[in-house]
C-alpha cells in the first residue's frame, strides 16, 4: 500500500547515520527541485538509476488499490523518453513551476537502499494569471547509496490533488 | 424509472429571453455566445442533459459488489450510482430530499444504505426513503406531520440502461432505447470497444478544464487538429495523415466515430508530413514499449475516438481502453473524469502494458496534455477578446467518412444542438 505508514526499520539504525542520510535525501531534494524549476526536464532522468521507477498516483487511486498512475517510466529509457517529448513534441503555454519540499524523513537504511518520504508542493506560474497550487503530495522513495552519491530507485509521488488544474506538463 | 412525485418532468418551454442572440447565417460560423453565455449555459441543462439524452454515468465494474456506489454526474448535477442487493444499478441525485444536502462526499465505497447527515434521513441503495427520526416527535410531540409518507421523499431517481456494462441514465422516461439512440453504426463502433467481455478497472483522472463542455465534444470530432497538434503521434507513427482514416456520425449527427489504421513501421515515406511542420523524422523511442500494438480486436482499426452525444467519449488507442466523461461546471470551465480500464481476463503482462501505454493519454499524456491546453487557448481567446465567430469550414457536407480533413462531423454536432436547444 503506497498510502500505509512506513513501517520500522528491518534492523536499528544509528542516530548519526540517519541524521547523514537525512541531509543527504535533503540535499538531493533541493538539487532535483532546482533542476526541474529551472525547467532542465533533460537532465531529470539522470536522478534515476538505470533501472529507476518513477510514478505520479493519485491518492484516491492509491487508497483503492487501483494501479493506474498519471505518468509512470520503468527504467532510463522510458524516463528519457518522457523527457524528450516534454522538451519536444508536447504544446502547453510558458510555464514556472517552484518546488517546496519538507518533512524529508528517512525510515530504513539496508543493503545501500535508503528509503525516505518527504512532502512537496508545488506552485505553477502561467503568463498572465496568478501564481496557483499544481500540486501537494507526498514522495515515497527509494535511492541507491553509490559512494556518497545517492540516485532515485524508485520515486511515487502520490498526490492529494485529486482535481488536477487541467494539466500536469513537468513531473513533479 | 423517474419518479416524478415531486420532480416533474424538465421542461422544454419557458427559456430565457435570448432575443440579443443571433445565429449568424452562414453555417460553418459558430458565435461565441453558446460558450459563454450563462443563460445557454443553464438552458443547455434543461433541454440537453435534463432532455431526451443518455448519458454516461459509470462501468458496471466500478460497481462489481452489491452495496458499492460512486459518486457521478448528469450534466452538471451530481448522483450517485448504486448496485443493490438484487444487483439492479440505479442512479440518483447526491442531493437530501429534507434540506438539500449533498450528502455523499466520497468519491467509491459500499454500504447498506445511504444516511444524511444533517437529520440522518436514511435512503437505501435504490434512493428510497426508509426512515426518518423522530417521526413521531418527542414524548408524542413534534415530529412529522400525521400524513406524511415515506415513498413521497424518495432521491429523485433516473432513468437507468446498461449495455455491455456501461451505466448510461436519463432524466427522462419517454426516450428511445440506448440502441437506438447510437444507432446501428455508433453501435458497432461502441461494441468495438465494449464487446460484452467483462472489464478490469485500472484507475480514475480527473481534471478541471478552464473552458466551455462542448470543446472537448468538438475536439474529438476534429480529425484535421489530430496530426498538427499531437506532435507525439506524428513523430512516433500512431497516427500520421496519410494513415487509412475515416470520421463518421450517425443519422442526427449528434455522435461520431473517428476512427485510424496505424501503419506497420515508421511513417518515414508518407508525403503528407511536409505539411507538418513539427514532425521530427529521425526520432525513435527510446523504449518503444510505450507505443506497441498488441493485437487483440478482429478490427481493422488500431484507434477509435467514440463521441456520444452528450458527454461521453470512448477512446480505443492502441491497447488504451477509456472512458471520458464530461461534467459542466459553468460556461467557462468543466470537469474530465477518465476512466481507464481493460479486460478482466487480460494477463499481469497485459496489465502492465496498459498501464505504460496510458501515459500517452490522460492530464498528464503525451497528447492528452496537448488537448487540454489547446482547449484552454480556445476559451482564454473567446473570453478575452472581442466577441466573433469562429468558422469550422473545412470539408463539404455532402463527403464521404473517408474525407478527414474536415469539420463535418463539427457542424452536423451543432445543427442537431440548434434542433435541441431552440436556437
Ligand atoms: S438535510 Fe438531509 S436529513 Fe436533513
Ligand atoms: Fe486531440
Amino acid at each position: 500500500m503506497l498510502n500505509a505508514p512506513a513501517p520500522p526499520p528491518a534492523k536499528p539504525i544509528d542516530r548519526a547515520l540517519l541524521r547523514d542520510l537525512r541531509l543527504a535525501v535533503e540535499d538531493f531534494n533541493c538539487d532535483y527541485a532546482d533542476t526541474l524549476d529551472r525547467g532542465d526536464i533533460e537532465a531529470w532522468p539522470d536522478f534515476f538509476t538505470d533501472d529507476g521507477v518513477y510514478r505520479l498516483i493519485a491518492r484516491d487511486n492509491a487508497d483503492a488499490n487501483l494501479p493506474l498512475s498519471l505518468m509512470s517510466c520503468e527504467g532510463k529509457g522510458m524516463l528519457k523518453d518522457r523527457a524528450y517529448a516534454i522538451a519536444n513534441t508536447e504544446m502547453f503555454a510558458p510555464r514556472y513551476t517552484m518546488h517546496h519540499i519538507a518533512q524529508v524523513r528517512v525510515t530504513d537504511f539496508d543493503d545501500q537502499i535508503v528509503t525516505a518520504q518527504a512532502n512537496y508542493i508545488i506552485l505553477e506560474t502561467l503568463i498572465d494569471e496568478p501564481t496557483r497550487l499544481l500540486q501537494c503530495g507526498k514522495y515515497r522513495d527509494k535511492f541507491l547509496l553509490q559512494g556518497d552519491k545517492l540516485l532515485l530507485k524508485e520515486r511515487n509521488c502520490i498526490y492529494d490533488t485529486v482535481l488536477v488544474p487541467t494539466c500536469i506538463v513537468f513531473p513533479p | 424509472m423517474t419518479n416524478t412525485a415531486r420532480f416533474p418532468t424538465p421542461s422544454a418551454d419557458a427559456g430565457p429571453d435570448l432575443s440579443d442572440l443571433h445565429w449568424p447565417n452562414d453555417p460553418s460560423e459558430i458565435p461565441d455566445w453558446i460558450y459563454t453565455d450563462q443563460r445557454i449555459y443553464d438552458l443547455e441543462q434543461a433541454r440537453i442533459f435534463q432532455g431526451k439524452t443518455w448519458n454516461y454515468v459509470a462501468l458496471e465494474v466500478e460497481l462489481p459488489n452489491p452495496g458499492d456506489y460512486i459518486r457521478s454526474y448528469i450534466g452538471a448535477t451530481p448522483i450517485i450510482v448504486a448496485r443493490d442487493e438484487q444487483g439492479a444499478v440505479h442512479a440518483f441525485e447526491n442531493r437530501c430530499a429534507h434540506r438539500g444536502v449533498e450528502f455523499c462526499k466520497t468519491y467509491r465505497g459500499s454500504t447498506k444504505q445511504f444516511i444524511c447527515p444533517y437529520h440522518q434521513w436514511t435512503y437505501d441503495l435504490s434512493g428510497s426513503l426508509v426512515s426518518v427520526p423522530f417521526r413521531r416527535g418527542v414524548k408524542g410531540v413534534g415530529g412529522m406531520p400525521a400524513d406524511f409518507k415515506l415513498d413521497e421523499h424518495n432521491l429523485r431517481s433516473l432513468n437507468v440502461t446498461c449495455r455491455h456494462g456501461v451505466v448510461f441514465a436519463s432524466f427522462r422516461d419517454d426516450i428511445e432505447s440506448f440502441e437506438d439512440y447510437l444507432g446501428p453504426d455508433m453501435l458497432d463502433q461502441f461494441d468495438t470497444v465494449f464487446d460484452g467481455r467483462p472489464l478490469k478497472l485500472l484507475g480514475v483522472h480527473r481534471n478541471t478544464m478552464p473552458g466551455n463542455w462542448k470543446l472537448y465534444q468538438e475536439n474529438l470530432k476534429d480529425p484535421y487538429h489530430a496530426t498538427l497538434l499531437h506532435t507525439y503521434l506524428t513523430t512516433f507513427g500512431l497516427f500520421v495523415a496519410g494513415n487509412k482514416t475515416m470520421i463518421m456520425t450517425d443519422a442526427k449527427g449528434r455522435h461520431s466515430t473517428l476512427c485510424n489504421a496505424r501503419p506497420q513501421g515508421r511513417p518515414e515515406n508518407d508525403t503528407s508530413k511536409q505539411e507538418i511542420r513539427s514532425f521530427h523524422a529521425a526520432m525513435q523511442l527510446a523504449d518503444p514499449r510505450v507505443i506497441e500494438l498488441i493485437h487483440e480486436k478482429d478490427s481493422p482499426w488500431t484507434s477509435n475516438a467514440i463521441t456520444i452525444w452528450p458527454n461521453l467519449i470512448l477512446l480505443r488507442q492502441t491497447n488504451i481502453l477509456g472512458a471520458r466523461q464530461i461534467v459542466p461546471m459553468g460556461p467557462n470551465q468543466f470537469m474530465l473524469i477518465w476512466t481507464t480500464f481493460g479486460y478482466a481476463d487480460d494477463d499481469d503482462a497485459m496489465d502492465r502494458h496498459r498501464l505504460r501505454q496510458n501515459n500517452i493519454f490522460g492530464p498528464g499524456g503525451f497528447i492528452g496534455i496537448d488537448d487540454n491546453e489547446a482547449i484552454k487557448f480556445v476559451q482564454d481567446g473567446m473570453q478575452h477578446s472581442v466577441p466573433r465567430h469562429g468558422v469550422a469550414p473545412l470539408g463539404k457536407d455532402v463527403e464521404g467518412p473517408e474525407v478527414v480533413i474536415t469539420d463535418r462531423a463539427i457542424r452536423s454536432m451543432y445543427r442537431h444542438y440548434r434542433e435541441e436547444m431552440g436556437l
